[in-house]
């Protein structure tokens, strides 16, 4: 009873804390300080058409940087853990039969999704989608080969050497930047170019590209060593 | 029309969360919170962020689903 009434009163309070917000909320009738710097600096300072790319990997690409980062230190962790007992890995496999109408849609259907998560991160600083979406769309085209054949083998040491020569080379890229241009992940070291073109925006194209790789090498690796860790007690 | 459209995906989104959390096959589920993150992009869209609603759609929809399978069959096998 105590207890139920502690946790009232908490929520009371919580409710009198956030009241006054909703209370008082105005809706905002002009873009503020900073996102009308965006707006209306964006397309000659980055060049970017997708204003959203220019934000995301030119203005905050220190904050992708670190999703980045944190998304290689959960697919390590997950590879870690899952790796830690793979003894008997030749057991025979108890997994059904996948059917014969995945197995054919997914010869026609794979290459294609693998283009488009390429045309998604290469076209990201035109139309919307990026270098993480298209990372993820290029992983979700493993997972197809994964359910149509399940005893498929992917290579470690490829996708371990794609993830961090593309991890790298954003970074380099970044002190590139720095050394070139302005700032760190300043992409105007190479030539902004026309507007709306695919070879625009700087370094935007080759910065995208590399996420997209490290980001779809690094899904695949997680896919891939839980795909692994099924046969095993 | 627009605005109606969002508030009806919004009642799907909640209805399939709420069979999410409170239903009692673990398969259900796992692909009910799947449709929930395929809804909310179709949300994202209709609310003017396709950037957003690229990445729900595939790793909320696509790949947690999957993993939450592998997992389930992980748990499953373990408690055999």
């Amino acid at each position: 009873m105590i207890k139920k009434g502690i946790l009232l009163l908490i929520l009371v309070g919580f409710f009198a804390v956030i009241s006054s917000l909703i209370i008082n909320f105005t809706g905002n009738e002009a873009l503020n300080p900073m996102a009308k710097h965006y707006a209306e600096n964006g397309p000659s300072e980055v060049g970017a058409a997708n204003l959203v790319t220019a934000v995301v990997v030119t203005y905050r690409g220190l904050d992708t940087l670190g999703e980045i980062t944190i998304l290689f230190i959960a697919a390590a962790i997950i590879g870690f853990f899952l790796k830690a007992h793979n003894a008997d890995a030749d057991r025979p496999s108890r997994l059904r039969k996948t059917s014969e109408i995945l197995e054919t849609a997914s010869t026609l259907l794979v290459p294609t999704i693998f283009m488009l998560g390429a045309y998604i991160f290469i076209n990201g600083h035109l139309t919307p989608g990026g270098g993480f979406q298209g990372g993820a769309v290029m992983a979700s085209g493993v997972m197809m080969i994964i359910l149509a054949r399940p005893t498929s083998k992917f290579n470690h040491k490829l996708l371990s050497v794609l993830e961090s020569v593309s991890g790298v080379a954003f970074v380099i890229l970044g002190v590139l930047g720095v050394v070139l241009a302005s700032g760190f992940l300043n992409n105007s070291f190479l030539p902004l170019g026309e507007l709306g073109s695919i070879l625009s925006a700087g370094a935007i194209p080759i910065i995208y590209v590399s996420i997209g790789i490290k980001v779809g090498s690094e899904l695949t690796g997680i896919l891939d060593s839980l795909k692994e860790h099924q046969n095993e007690i | 029309m627009s605005i109606l459209l969002a508030i009806f995906l919004g009642l799907v989104i909640l209805v399939l969360a709420g069979t999410a959390i409170y239903h009692k096959n673990t398969k259900v589920a796992i692909i009910a919170a799947g449709a929930v993150g395929l809804f909310a992009s179709v949300l994202y869209i209709l609310l003017a962020a396709p950037d957003v609603a690229l990445t729900e759609a595939s790793i909320g929809s696509g790949l947690s689903t999957i993993i939450f399978f592998y997992v389930l069959n992980k748990i499953r096998q373990t408690n055999d």
